[in-house]
Formats: C-alpha cells, sequence, structure tokens
C-alpha cells in the first residue's frame, strides 16, 4: 500500500468513523442517563438526510434553513418518542423497554418510507464537488465538512456538558439519578432532554451524511448499528470516548476494505463492527458485569 | 381443591386445543389456513425455547433466529448441493447447531442484561450475513431452491395437508418435553436462576452449566423448526433470519406471556394472524401499524397477553364458585 493509498483510507474511515461517532454520541448520553438502549438512534440520521431532503425539493426551502429545520424536526420526534413510548413504560423490564425502542424505530421507519420518499435521495455537496489533493490523496470536500462537524460537535457538547447548568444536570444525573433528585434535579426532564439531545446529534449526522452516500428510509439500521458499537467501544461512559469508539471502528472498517482478503471482504464489511462489538462485550465482560449488579 | 380444580382446567384446555388442531386442517374447518398454522407450528417449536431461556431462566436472547437459520441452511445445502438424506440433514443440522450454541454460550453468558441483549444481537446479525453469503455460495443470489419434500419411505409430505400433521407433531412432542423439562428438577433450577443467581449458586445450582443447557436445548429446538421450515417452503432466503426476525421472535414469546409453555401457541399464533390477516388491510402502512402495536403491547401488557386473559378467566371463575358457595 502506497503512502497516498493510507491516506485515503485513513481519511475515508475517519469520514465514516465521524458519522458513527455522531451517532454514538447520541447512544451514550440517552445510556448514560436512563440505562436504555435506544435502538431507534440509527433512524434519526435517516431522518436528518430525509427531512432535509423533503424541504428543500417538496417545501422549496433554501438550503441552510432546510438543514437547520429537517435536525429541529427530528429533535422534536425524539422528545415525543421518549413522552408516548419511553416515559409511559418507565418500570419496564428490559427486554420490554428494547422491543419498546425496535417498536418505535420500526414505526419511525414506516412513517419515512410512506411519507417522505421511499427513493435513495442525496443532497447537493455543502462546498462544491472537485476533490481536493492532499499528501497524494483526493479527498471529498464533503469529508471535511463531516469531520469538521464532528469536530465542532463534540466540542460544543463537552462546553455544554460542563459549563451550562443543565449539562451539568444531566452530568449529575447519570451519575446518581437518586442523589440528583434530591438536590431538585428532575430524572424524568433530564430523560427528555437525553433523548431530544441525541435524536439532534444523529440528525446532524444525517443532514452532513446525506452529501456523500446517498440514504432512504432503511438507511438507519446499519447507522444505528455501527454508533452502538461506536458507544460500545467507548463503554456508554464519556461522549469522547464515544467519538474515539467511532473513529477507531470506521478505520477498521476502512482498512479491512481495503486489505481485500478473499472475494467477499466487501460483503463482510458490516460485519466487522460486529465482531469488534462481540469482541469488546467478551474481553470487558468481569467489569461489565461488576457494573450490572452495582447499577 | 383449588389447586385440583385448577390443573382439572387446565386438562380440559390442552384436550381441546388437541381436537381443535387435529380437526383444523380440514376444509370444512380451518383449511384454508393450513398454510398459515403450519408456520404457526414452527415458530411455535421456536419460541417455545426462546419461552425456557427467556421466560424460565431469564436470559434474553435477540439473536435466536441465527438457529433457526442454521437448521434451515444446513438442511438446505446437505440436501441439495450433497443430496443427503433429509432425516439424516436434520439431524446433522441439530447437532452442529446444538455444538455451535454450546460453545458461544460459556463466554456469551458472562454477560447479563443489556449487554447480553446487545452480544446476542451481533451474533445473529453476523450469522444472517454469512446466510447472504451461503446463497452465493449454495444457490442463486437470493436462496437456495430445489430443497426436497421430507418422506417416510413412499410417503411423502407434498401437500400442505400432509406436512401440518407433520409440523404439528414436532411442535407437541417439543411443547410436551418442555412441558416435563419445566417441572423436573432442571426446571425449578431454571427459576431459582431467574430469581437469583447468587442464591441457586449457594444451594448447588451450577448456573453457568443449567443456562448453556437451555440455550443449547432452545438451539435445538430452533434448529428442527428451521429444517422443517425449509422442507416446508422448499426455498429459503436470508430475509426469514435477520435482526426484525429475532425480534419478531421475542415477540412471539412476549405475547404469549415469556414464562409459559402453552402460551407459545397463542403468542406464535396471534403474531401470525396478525401479521398474515390484520396488518394486510393496512396496504403499505403495515409496517408503521405493526410498530405501534408493539410499542402499545409493551406498554400496557409486558407480562403478555396470554397471561392477562389467563389472569382474567381466573377471575371470573373464582367469582364464579364464590357466588355458588353462598347460595
Amino acid at each position: 500500500m502506497s503512502s497516498a493509498q493510507f491516506v485515503q483510507y485513513l481519511i475515508s474511515g475517519i469520514t465514516l468513523g465521524s458519522v458513527y461517532a455522531l451517532v454514538g454520541l447520541g447512544f451514550t448520553i440517552i445510556y448514560a442517563v436512563t440505562k436504555i438502549i435506544n435502538f431507534a438512534q440509527g433512524e434519526f440520521v435517516m431522518l436528518g438526510g430525509l427531512l432535509s431532503f423533503t424541504l428543500i425539493h417538496r417545501a422549496g426551502l433554501p438550503f441552510v434553513p432546510a438543514l437547520i429545520l429537517a435536525i429541529l424536526i427530528a429533535a422534536a420526534v425524539g422528545a415525543a418518542m421518549y413522552l408516548l413510548a419511553i416515559r409511559p413504560s418507565r418500570k419496564a423490564s428490559v427486554v420490554s423497554l428494547i422491543i419498546i425502542t425496535i417498536g418505535a424505530a420500526i414505526f419511525i421507519r414506516g412513517i419515512a418510507g410512506q411519507e417522505l420518499t421511499k427513493d435513495f435521495v442525496r443532497l447537493p455537496s455543502f462546498s462544491g464537488e472537485e476533490s481536493i489533493s492532499f499528501l497524494g490523496a483526493h479527498i471529498d470536500p464533503q469529508a471535511l465538512w463531516i469531520i469538521g462537524t464532528m469536530v465542532v460537535v463534540t466540542i460544543i457538547l463537552h462546553l455544554f456538558l460542563n459549563y451550562t447548568m443543565v449539562g451539568k444536570a444531566l452530568k449529575a444525573c447519570a451519575i446518581n439519578p437518586v442523589a440528583s433528585s434530591l438536590v431538585g434535579i428532575n430524572p424524568k426532564t433530564m430523560a427528555l432532554v437525553a433523548f431530544t439531545l441525541a435524536s439532534a446529534l444523529g440528525s446532524i449526522g444525517g443532514v452532513v451524511l446525506a452529501p456523500l452516500t446517498p440514504l432512504n428510509y432503511q438507511a438507519g439500521i446499519m447507522l444505528g448499528l455501527k454508533g452502538f458499537v461506536a458507544a460500545a467501544i467507548g463503554g456508554f461512559k464519556s461522549p469522547v470516548a464515544a467519538v474515539f469508539g467511532g473513529l477507531l471502528l470506521g478505520i477498521i472498517e476502512s482498512f479491512v476494505v481495503a486489505a481485500n482478503w478473499g472475494p467477499f471482504t466487501s460483503a463482510y464489511k458490516d460485519a466487522i463492527a460486529l465482531v469488534v462489538l462481540l469482541f469488546i462485550l467478551l474481553v470487558r465482560s468481569g467489569r461489565l458485569a461488576e457494573e450490572e449488579r452495582a447499577g | 381443591m383449588l389447586a385440583r380444580l385448577r390443573s382439572n382446567w387446565s386438562y380440559l384446555a390442552i384436550a381441546a386445543l388437541f381436537v381443535v388442531l387435529i380437526l383444523a386442517p380440514f376444509n370444512w374447518f380451518l383449511g384454508q389456513y393450513t398454510t398459515l398454522l403450519i408456520f404457526i407450528g414452527i415458530y411455535t417449536i421456536v419460541t417455545v425455547g426462546l419461552c425456557l431461556l427467556m421466560g424460565y431462566t431469564g436470559q434474553v436472547s435477540l439473536g435466536q433466529a441465527a438457529f433457526f437459520g442454521m437448521g434451515a441452511y444446513i438442511s438446505a445445502i446437505l440436501t441439495t448441493t450433497y443430496s443427503f438424506n433429509p432425516w439424516l440433514a436434520m439431524l446433522i443440522a441439530a447437532v452442529i447447531t446444538g455444538l455451535f450454541a454450546y460453545i458461544v454460550g460459556y463466554p456469551i453468558f458472562r454477560l447479563k442484561g443489556n449487554y447480553l441483549a446487545m452480544a446476542t444481537l451481533g451474533l445473529g446479525l453476523i450469522m444472517w450475513i454469512l446466510f447472504k453469503q451461503l446463497n452465493q455460495v449454495f444457490g442463486e443470489p437470493d436462496g437456495i431452491s430445489g430443497i426436497p419434500y421430507l418422506s417416510i419411505g413412499g410417503f411423502v409430505f407434498n401437500s400442505s395437508f400432509r406436512r401440518y400433521f407433520l409440523v404439528w407433531a414436532f411442535c407437541l412432542v417439543v411443547l410436551l418435553i418442555s412441558q416435563n423439562i419445566v417441572r423436573s428438577r432442571t426446571g425449578r433450577a431454571l427459576r431459582a436462576i431467574h430469581g437469583s443467581e447468587e442464591a441457586s449458586e449457594s444451594i448447588g445450582i451450577n448456573v453457568n452449566q443449567v443456562k448453556v443447557k437451555i440455550l443449547v436445548l432452545s438451539a435445538v429446538y430452533a434448529s428442527l423448526a428451521g429444517s422443517l421450515f425449509a422442507h416446508h417452503l422448499r426455498y429459503i432466503g436470508a430475509q426469514p433470519f435477520d435482526f426484525l426476525a429475532s425480534v419478531k421472535l421475542v415477540v412471539m414469546a412476549v405475547i404469549g406471556g415469556l414464562a409459559s409453555i402453552w402460551g407459545a401457541i397463542f403468542g406464535a399464533g396471534a403474531t401470525h394472524v396478525l401479521s398474515d390477516e390484520v396488518l394486510l388491510r393496512f396496504g403499505d402502512w403495515d409496517v408503521v401499524v405493526y410498530g405501534l402495536i408493539l410499542v402499545i403491547v409493551m406498554i400496557f401488557m409486558p407480562e403478555g397477553l396470554f397471561v392477562k386473559l389467563k389472569e382474567l378467566f381466573e377471575r371470573f371463575r373464582l367469582r364464579y364458585r364464590q357466588r355458588g358457595v353462598e347460595h
């Protein structure tokens, strides 16, 4: 592999990894605050892309307002999902909650397929189609937008969690819900904030990804899974760990496909994330069991 | 007295079920639904395994479709490409699937709750990706066709009517075996584990071994059902074994009431009647309605529809009895 190819694969890995990271952030925030794994998380990536497309082409909105409105609508859908499906069943078992979020994902996916579009959609690039040369590699400018957005979003999230009242309350609730409700933080409100925030993050991923990769209403399944693996690599603990998890997964995927062992490598691309997931879970199983007992 | 009466009632219910099942495929009764009933039988077999695993032992599996698919694919490949006897293929499939469950069982059961769900989900998806590749190696891009019918001597199961009895014979044997397991020492061990793993350990139950045993049993059930599925349709693709399929299996187990062997028939039945008869009326919106029903059932009846109905029946019967005593 030449150094130009190396850079090429590295950057395409980081680009995809950035999207996984945005989804993984959502998983991490929701899990930290509510101990729920939201299997609908990937659907918000899909919603981000499809809503932007619909708002531009059917509602005739200008580009930037359409993207912002798409993110806001997706966030509202996330909030509605919490209020209508999760809050009424807070005492449910792990299995019930998993099925509820899967049911919500199927519901959202179905509505998107019916009301938005069944086709693959692609948004125009944010800043032209011409590729940039960098250390001998050709880079789609949209890749830089994706990576940049992820970095900016992560920094804003970090500031939000550490320097605002709501952010600190969210963190407190993740660390100890009982103690935080004693000092006047309502865990239910924080769960609502977490779901809204996570859906917004996912849809931002969809908005920046749609110009690079065409999305359809079923795109959320695999993207959700990848984001979930990103969060699992990060241990569902800190947002920064989830970002590293996403980037690591993206880079691993990119290089395994590049190495091209045997005829099925590209078909097995989606299996890589799953193998990584199983590996991570089993390596950590001792510690995870302790946590489960403590939590 | 009350206990004996209750068991009398349940024997009556099971006897009635047998009569209905025997008469069902005849045209003057439910003959038009024979195919639907065959699928219900096949899925009941998988669901019973899941009930033992989830309801009695308390272990989540979001990858049960993988075992179901292994049975179907091993049967399909052995009988088409390698021209094995279908019964032998079915046996080999069950052994391989059981061994596979045994090997993955020990590491995977070191996880609990949410993490166990994730690991089984991942395992299920890996198998699904593998199935898609097997299509290309052993069949067409979308699936494997030309799977023979099962037969005994010269008697070929080449009509739905005949396959109905074959599938339900398997199903009832599986139900009876499971019923016995639940009432045995192992069954009590399972419930103990569900209650508290530490306490079970302290009274001398080998928790990990029992969990793996049940996983292997549920995998063998799923594999047998998969083989029957392959020989019934004579064509298989990867789609019936994807993630959504695993979710549907869990839903069947939950609707039937997780800790209820006979509820499995109800769970598999209700789910199939819903998707084959009711959802069709919603046309393209079927998926949306399905998602909605899933959420609503889970919110309002997390312990399952069958258990809810049984409770109502018990309450009604007790009230009736009390009135009888007063007079």
